[in-house]
């Protein structure tokens, strides 16, 4: 198979730039927050017990950093078909605003953020970082994510 | 979880406690439900040798879980996760421990918050840095 050594150009950056997924909202309950806590085998108690929880300075259960990824925000769609099929995830950079609650109804946007190409060893690789914003009920921003995917 | 640790008992340097965690491929099957993620690399050993793996992977993002676990443990109920980030450099396999570790890099008071910056990553168990990352966090201070 031959792997072209340029896919992008600069009007197809610009098309894809900014483009958002369909917004996803889902209601944090308590059972998913505490099957995710056992998933991670996190023990910490403002995860786990409610009372304890309740006694800390939240007040109640809050949801470890990482849960909002069973958000499952889609991934904003490309204006164009892609060349590769193959997708690694880089890694996600998080910023934390406010804390995830059990009751909280989180919505969460997915937006091309920047995309562009290099050649390594494996060939050409299409690499975009997607900023994912999570609402909470009351307009706040609780949290940003931003992860970079790589296409090969 | 320890003792609540304070602003005062840290300095630029400090390592934090490290964390040690034993993933198996149970711990995987129980992430994908608690998670959502279904790709199959991450539970099915056929699949993922057919897609050129060596073997079932851990998923980056419960690697991401373990270093966040890092930093919230480290900080106990009164401090504060601002930044978490990591970089999947390696892939890491189910059935050996892997070790989170960090470091203080950076302690200073802006807004009448006291911040730390770490230096966080994730270690298999040779001792190969496989999952590179950054915090930052805010602590209390003692009085």
């Amino acid at each position: 198979m031959t792997t072209p050594t340029s896919f992008l150009t600069e009007e197809m950056r610009q098309q894809a730039i900014g483009q958002k997924s369909e917004p996803k909202t889902i209601d944090v309950e308590k059972g998913a927050i505490i099957k995710f806590a056992e998933a991670i085998e996190d023990d910490n108690p403002v995860f786990n017990d409610e009372q304890a929880a309740r006694d800390s300075r939240y007040g109640g259960l809050i949801a470890p950093p990482t849960f909002l990824r069973s958000v499952g925000v889609d991934r904003p769609a490309y204006p164009y078909d892609m060349p590769f099929n193959r997708l690694l995830d880089g890694g996600s950079d998080w910023e934390y605003f406010h804390p995830v609650r059990a009751g909280d109804r989180i919505t969460a946007v997915s937006e091309i953020a920047d995309i562009n190409e290099r050649n390594g060893r494996m060939g050409l690789m299409i690499i975009t970082t997607i900023v994912v914003t999570y609402r909470n009920q009351f307009d706040q921003v609780a949290a940003t994510q931003t992860s970079t995917s790589i296409r090969y | 979880m320890g003792d609540q640790v304070y602003w005062d008992d840290v300095k630029e340097g400090t390592e934090l406690p490290d964390l040690v965690k034993q993933p198996t491929t149970q711990q995987l099957v129980k992430y994908a439900g608690a998670s959502g993620d279904y790709y199959q690399i991450h539970y099915d050993i056929n699949y993922a040798k057919a897609n050129g793996l060596p073997g079932i992977i851990i998923h980056g993002a419960l690697k991401n879980a373990f270093l966040g676990q890092l930093m919230t443990d480290f900080i106990g109920l009164e401090g504060s996760l601002k930044k978490l980030s990591v970089q999947y450099r390696a892939m890491d396999e189910p059935g050996t421990p892997v070790y989170a570790k960090g470091t203080i890099k950076k302690k200073y008071t802006k807004d009448d918050e006291n911040f730390l910056e770490c230096d966080i990553w994730l270690e298999d168990h040779q001792g190969n840095k496989t999952t590179p990352g950054y915090a930052v966090v805010t602590l209390p201070n003692k009085t």
